[in-house]
């Protein structure tokens, strides 16, 4: 299931130029698609809701902090992530949501 | 004595514990999955305080005994009493020096299967919660290292602690393991929802199924209130008024500086909720019939209100079927004994 939903997250992986890609987190069923995900500095992850009620996505890591709102399904939002470091980030509304974003340089 | 629903007697509590073991089922979580009403199989359990009649005795003991708090006066059942749902049917809780506190008792039914807690979520775990309303100025107000020499030069609790916890003594720790072994014990039984969600068709009227079909459709409370215990352990703000006499009350966010977090608070169990008015973190509400009207309204602070809020439109029928529903969610009545405790 990991290897799966890691695959699928990298398949998203868009290489948006030479030193940055974009990839796609899914929200579906009160999970994030995966639970560790490792980018570069300077990559983009768009959190997409899948389920049909509200999703929140945040962090307050020092690395990066973030407040993405609530937004619907079918809806997506994307930041970037300048800094190296660990990124705690979860959903304010369901709080055993978890991912971990790894920024290397 | 507590005397109501609940009938006191006393008996073994290993008999208690099989009950509950047998109670909860031994469904597999794929089929739990595949049917999320149906009854769930045991709650997860830490590895380091598996379950045994000796740490289920030892904690109903704590549970029940007023010398935990600063005053002795004061125990955990004085709040979560079994005889009014495992609450205490004020629309908020009474604590240390008779002060009345910003929230209400929430049930402690089924809090096993929680995977945060309280209203705030400021918990982690069973165990972490187990002595915070102990330690709580406003609460329980004692101060640990008091209520473990206290415990320490009463002879029943060094017995009874070295036989839940060989060697590890009466701690902070093991004080609070033995609380949540405990309450993991406290589990909701089968109610007339469950027999009929089983097959048994004459299990509730007509009215409670419609019910049913309402709250996971038209009326939508089952996009928080979901699963077998009703709840989506998240946290949301539902637009509750503050009444004139109560302080503002942020709720999650002082656990997690959001803005959708102001005034949001965790969504509670609906199981055997027709026995533990008053309703809502604030006690606002003292019947169901007022419950759903808020949530038809949509809510009445709009300020911060959780999107998943709107007015639902429902007709008086539609109401009183919700409510029916609700009601259904009552256990069979079980026996809770009350411990003697050592001296």
């Amino acid at each position: 299931m990991f290897f799966r939903n890691l695959f699928g997250c990298l398949l998203f992986a868009i290489a948006a130029n030479a030193s940055a890609a974009e990839f796609k987190v899914d929200q579906k069923d009160k999970q994030f698609s995966v639970s560790h995900l490792k980018i570069k500095a300077g990559d983009t992850v768009n959190f997409v809701n899948g389920d049909p009620f509200f999703h929140n996505v945040f962090s307050l890591s020092d690395a990066k902090t973030f407040d993405l709102g609530s937004y619907p399904q079918g809806q997506g939002r994307a930041i970037t992530f300048n800094n190296p470091g660990v990124v705690e980030v979860e959903c304010a509304i369901h709080s055993q949501m978890k991912l971990v974003i790894e920024v290397t340089k | 004595m507590y005397i109501n629903r609940y009938l006191i007697c006393r008996s073994a509590l290993t008999t208690l514990l099989l009950c509950w073991l047998f109670s909860v089922g031994t469904v597999d979580a794929a089929a739990s999955k595949a049917d999320p009403y149906r009854p769930a199989g045991m709650a997860p359990i830490p590895a380091d305080n598996t379950a045994t009649p000796a740490r289920v005795e030892l904690g109903k003991m704590l549970f029940f005994d007023p010398r935990l708090s600063g005053s002795q006066w004061i125990s955990c059942a004085s709040c979560h009493n079994p005889a009014l749902g495992w609450s205490d049917g004020l629309p908020t809780a009474i604590g240390a020096g008779m002060k009345k506190l910003p929230r209400a008792t929430p049930t402690i039914l089924n809090v096993a299967y929680n995977t945060i807690f309280m209203w705030d979520g400021r918990a982690a775990s069973l165990e972490d919660q187990a002595t915070g309303p102990i330690k709580a100025k406003a609460e329980m107000d004692q101060d640990m290292t008091i209520l473990v020499e206290r415990l320490n030069a009463i002879p029943g609790y060094g017995k009874a602690f070295e036989h839940a916890y060989p060697g590890e003594g009466i701690t902070e720790k093991t004080i609070a393991k033995a609380l949540a072994s405990y309450e993991r014990t406290i589990v909701s039984t089968n109610s007339p929802f469950d027999r009929w969600h089983a097959g048994n068709k004459k299990a509730v009227d007509d009215s409670t199924k419609r019910g049913f079909e309402l709250f996971t459709g038209k009326a939508k409370c089952s996009v928080c209130h979901e699963g077998f215990n009703f709840t989506d352990n998240g946290f949301h703000n539902i637009g509750l008024k503050t009444l004139k006499d109560m302080a503002e009350d942020v709720g999650r966010f002082n656990q997690r500086k959001v803005k959708i977090n102001h005034g949001a608070f965790k969504t509670p169990t609906l199981r055997d909720v027709a026995l533990t008015a008053p309703y809502m973190h604030n006690g606002i509400y003292q019947t169901l019939e007022e419950v759903v009207d808020h949530y038809d309204r949509g809510g009445d602070v709009k300020d911060n209100l959780d999107p998943n809020m709107e007015p639902l439109n429902l007709t008086l029928q539609e109401k009183q079927d919700l409510v029916a529903f609700l009601k259904s969610l009552t256990s069979q009545p079980v026996l809770v004994t009350i411990p003697q405790l050592p001296r």
